[in-house]
């Protein structure tokens, strides 16, 4: 164990922990302000906003310090190592830091869009001067337009550098250079580029003033206003850990998360721009049932009923052979686990099969390692081992396509959860083959006109559950909103088709799915936020590279803010 | 002083003092042709840390000291030649490089040869296309003689200078700034550690000096330590901290004087010595007012001041930053300080390279409080108010990462105490009516920074 002198209080660290000071004052509770040191880039101390006194005690108690000011940031914190942060020589920088910083800040923050969750606000309140004494009056809010998702307003920047270490380091592509010299020094794309790469909205998140805005929600939304939900990104087969801001029921934006076991501080613009389905118009937001030829829209508390007896009616016609039941990779575990429980209930000789992942391209890695995969679907992994567990020999997707073209199957029960464009003419005209289709989808298609019942499904905000990503990575995340229209979550429908009363509970069920499968087994105790690896553990291919990185320590970025009220978590 | 014979101006006022032949007329390259036969690079060293030799780009580094930091188990070595000589008054190199380059590149030859580097790369201003030249075509010509290339003289020793031409920043004469300049990027000083000894240039361990530091090796080697420090003032035996000031100096003198120019003196000059005896007093017959003692950001010597030495210690005494480059600007008595402040402030404002937060805001904010001061619109709380942000800013409180800001902070520490009267007459005099307001305004309600703070 290391020992480090914190002001008046002594911590105790791990020998292998690579600590900075800055990380080694926010596990004995002191704030070291700082702007330009992020965790997951390279150490530039410039900012000069983390300047601490620092020194050594040897183990005799005597303590030699360091006559300067040294940066927290650049700074490892070794056995012995005293660090004073409530010094007058370390406020006297703070405040002129600040002071500097501001005394060319166009102090738009009534039109700035960070206002409220801005470092220059809050540590202006923490750090700064009362007065102003600088006698320049700024006032300008230049626009520089440099990329399709990133907009730059360049007097507000405080030149931190990290968007730029962000495109050299982790993103590899290196648009973004510091242009001019001095106090005329700018953010810019390099010569004619744009700041287009497919990992462009993370520098948003990490520019700690309003200088780099996502054009996606810009002037749409005051940060106050947003209530804040943990998530898990559903676009792809990563299982981006992330955050969700919203407000009024409608989503603003999402930001990762920092997971250490999916994807560290970062996360695809595909994923953060792919929620807007969720808010489409196109949404399928009644059931309705086939009723003499015509389309008879259904109460939400009908549809249980008429999907019991729609079942009920097919197995007395047909073999329970002929039916079978198409698992979403897009469904939560325990909605895949509850629903496979409800359909062998009422005939185990239904069979079951994995519905299709969408697939976009190639597996896409970044310089640090992060990977956009192809596979755009969030829960393949855990539904085919829920499916394995009730049905050994469960359809793939292609033998329940073959089996619809020899009328080996007519009735189906489709579930969903696809964005939209994923849904071909060609596939429906497969599912139209069937004599009776159960289609359950958060949109329309054309299968659904010849569909005997149609249940509108809720998207993944709307619902709350959890997934198993490409590496066997089990993250449950919280509900965002309430499911529109008369949508009710796929979990509360399968709940009640299992004939249970009272409302679903996605605890309860994993703890059922963690006693039941062995492969779940890992999660019968409480799963933490950065998830449990199931199955034989892989770790994430950033880790070792991210080591590496000098300076760079991979550990969650400490708030310096104060508690965010706004969080909501559980 | 009038027995002192020149060192590394010797050749120059001969003839053609910049090529081989003249250069080896007054026993050019005896030194090298010595170390290669006979020392080690070991003694080399030694060698050098025994005559005391201190850098003489500005912070007075000892040189053996800076070679003997390299790690011992280096695969490689890189030596920088540091000709980006752009200190404000400074032309010392541009002389050497002009008119005697090969003095450099046997020195360079000597360095590398100590230091075990087979790779030199002089970088050299953009505003020396003439040295460059000069110094390019001595290259030339000194692998044409065997002096530089592939096994020199046979020995196991190659060494390749290739010479580099800046863009005109004075940032890259900041030893890491140079290095990434070098390498390629932007001019932005490294944080350290690691130190350029340990990794420096392309990652390897590198060797940073002056381009006249390395000229006087030569010299030591031909002629041992103890001659070198028979000139010079010697260690204030009291301070332990004081490590002497040896050898000859390249002292330039320009401003307001008749005889501006280079002279090669012994360290220890004053300060009036130098202006009345060679630069031939202040022109046209006034008095001094002040004078830069190396370099601007050096800070300012009163004229009472003058009788200070020109040495490494002597000027940290009377508030300034040090010798510098030793580049005195002589300033007549009709110069108003303020001007001369502006100039200065206007010149770091413009230099800093914007990395660290106080040196890029510092320095730009004094120039404009200085430019308000000029426009008849100062208050005499600004003076404090320069005090305040010249302290806070440099490396030696610790507040960014290389000196430029320490430079930027001791004209206007020593120009603003040591002439506060002037300053303070000029503001009362163009701005009397505002000259005692305070200026200051909330930024924020006193409400609101209350309410928030919890």
């Amino acid at each position: 164990m290391a020992t480090i002198f914190v002001n008046d209080t002594t911590i105790e660290i791990g020998d292998d922990e690579k600590l900075n000071c800055i990380q080694a004052a926010d596990r004995a509770g002191v704030k070291i302000p700082f702007y330009c040191w992020h965790p997951g880039l390279s150490v530039v101390a410039s900012c000069r906003m983390c300047l601490i006194e620092t020194g050594t005690q040897d183990d005799e108690g005597s303590t030699q310090m360091v006559p300067k000011l040294v940066p927290a940031c650049q700074t490892p914190a070794k056995h012995g190592t005293v660090i004073r942060t409530d010094s007058e020589k370390v406020k006297a920088n703070q405040q002129f830091v600040q002071e500097c910083l501001l005394v060319d800040h166009p102090i738009d923050c009534p039109i700035c869009d960070q206002a409220g969750e801005c470092w220059l606000q809050d540590y202006y309140f923490d750090y700064g001067h009362e007065t102003r004494r600088a006698d320049i009056q700024p006032f300008s809010s230049r626009r520089k337009d440099i990329g399709n998702h990133v907009s730059l307003f360049v007097d507000r920047c405080i030149m931190c550098s990290r968007c730029v270490r962000f495109t050299r380091e982790i993103s590899g592509s290196a648009e973004l250079a510091v242009i001019q010299r001095g106090h005329h020094s700018e953010i810019d794309v390099v010569d004619g580029q744009t700041c287009d790469n497919k990992l462009s909205g993370n520098v948003v998140d990490i520019c700690p003033v309003g200088a780099l805005c996502s054009k996606d929600n810009l002037y749409q939304q005051r940060a106050w206003f947003l209530k804040s939900h943990s998530s898990i990104c559903t676009s792809c087969s990563s299982g981006c850990s992330i955050v969700a801001d919203e407000n009024k029921q409608t989503i603003y934006r999402l930001r990762p998360r920092y997971n250490p076991n999916a994807n560290d501080w970062w996360m695809c613009d595909i994923g953060r721009h792919g929620f807007k389905y969720v808010h489409d118009n196109d949404r399928l937001l009644h059931a309705s049932c086939k009723d003499n030829g015509s389309q008879k829209r259904l109460d939400p508390e009908e549809i249980v009923p008429v999907l019991r007896e729609t079942i009920a009616a097919v197995l007395e016609k047909h073999d329970a052979s002929y039916f079978v039941a198409m698992f979403s990779p897009f469904l939560t575990c325990e909605e895949a686990f509850l629903l496979a429980k409800a359909i062998k209930n009422f005939s185990s000789e239904i069979r079951f099969a994995l519905g299709p992942s969408p697939v976009d391209g190639e597996d896409e890695t970044f310089a640090n390692g992060f990977t956009i995969h192809s596979e755009r679907a969030p829960n393949r992994c855990g539904v085919t081992e829920i499916l394995k567990h009730f049905d050994a020999h469960f359809l793939s997707f292609e033998t329940l396509l073959s089996d619809l073209q020899q009328d080996k199957c007519k009735t189906l029960f489709v579930t969903g959860g696809y964005p939209k464009s994923w849904w071909t003419t060609d596939l429906c005209e497969h599912f139209e083959k069937s004599e009776t289709l159960i289609y359950h989808d958060i949109f329309d298609c054309s299968a659904t006109k010849k569909a005997h019942l149609t249940i509108p499904g809720v998207t993944f905000a709307e619902k709350e559950g959890s997934y198993v990503n490409h590496a066997l990575l089990f993250q449950t995340t919280d509900r965002i909103i309430r499911p529109r229209g008369e949508c009710r979550g796929e979990g509360q429908l399968f709940w009640e088709l299992l004939q249970r009363t009272g409302l679903y509970s996605a605890s309860q069920v994993r703890e059922e799915l963690a006693t039941e499968i062995t492969f779940f087994s890992d999660i019968a105790d409480s799963v933490p936020e950065s998830g449990v690896f199931l199955g034989e553990k892989r770790p994430l291919n950033t880790r070792t590279k991210q080591d590496s990185l000098p300076g760079s320590i991979s550990q969650p970025i400490p708030d310096p803010r104060r508690p965010d009220p706004r969080t909501v978590t559980g | 002083m009038s027995d002192f014979e020149p060192v590394l101006t010797r050749n120059i006022g001969k003839e053609n003092s910049h090529t081989l032949a003249v250069y080896r007329e007054g026993g050019g390259y005896r030194a090298f042709e010595s170390v290669l036969n006979d020392h080690t690079p070991e003694d080399v060293v030694n060698l050098v840390k025994d005559s005391k030799l201190r850098g003489r780009g500005g912070a007075g580094f000892p040189c053996g000291l800076k070679w003997s930091f390299l790690p011992p188990d280096r695969e490689m070595t890189y030596m920088c030649v540091n000709a980006d000589e752009s200190e404000p008054g400074t032309f010392k190199d541009r002389i050497l490089m002009e008119l005697d380059p090969h003095q450099i590149i046997e020195g360079i030859a000597i360095g590398c040869y100590a230091t075990r580097a087979e790779t030199a790369y002089v970088y050299i201003r953009y505003e020396y296309p003439s040295a460059f030249r000069n110094l390019q075509r001595a290259i030339d010509e000194a692998y044409d003689a065997g002096y530089l290339g592939q096994h020199i003289q046979g020995k196991e020793f190659s060494l390749d200078i290739y010479l580099h031409q800046g863009a005109g920043a004075y940032i890259c004469g900041e030893e890491t700034g140079l290095i990434e300049s070098l390498e390629g990027k932007r001019a932005w000083p490294r944080i350290k550690p690691p130190f350029p000894a340990v990794q420096g240039a392309f990652q390897k361990p590198t060797v940073v000096n002056n381009i006249e530091t390395l000229c006087c090796v030569p010299h030591i080697v031909d002629r041992g330590s103890e001659w070198f420090q028979s000139m010079g003032v010697p260690a204030d035996p009291d301070n332990p901290r004081d490590l002497g000031s040896y050898g000859p100096k390249l002292y330039c003198i320009s401003g307001h004087v008749v005889r501006p120019g280079c002279y090669e003196l012994p360290l220890g000059i004053t300060c009036r010595e130098l202006i009345d005896q060679h630069g031939g007093k202040i022109w046209k017959g006034r008095r001094a007012k002040a004078a830069v003692p190396g370099g601007i950001s050096m800070g300012l010597l009163r004229e009472d001041e003058f009788d200070t030495p020109l040495d490494f210690s002597s000027l940290q005494q009377k508030g300034c930053l040090g010798l510098g480059t030793a580049a005195v600007i002589a300033i007549d008595e009709q110069t108003s300080i303020i001007d001369v402040l502006y100039n200065s402030c206007r010149f770091f404002a413009h230099e800093s390279c914007g990395q660290c937060t106080p040196c890029r805001e510092g320095t730009s904010w004094s120039q404009r409080i200085l430019e308000r001061i000029k426009n008849g619109q100062g208050r005499l709380q600004d003076l404090d108010l320069l005090l305040e942000i010249s302290s806070s800013i440099g490396i030696m409180p610790g507040t960014t990462i290389c000196g430029l800001a320490d430079g930027a902070a001791w004209p206007i520490k020593n120009a603003v105490n040591k002439f506060r009267e002037e300053f303070e007459s000029y503001i009362r005099q163009t701005n009397p009516e505002n000259c005692e307001k305070t200026g200051a305004r909330p930024s924020v309600p006193v409400s609101l920074s209350i309410e928030t703070r919890h």
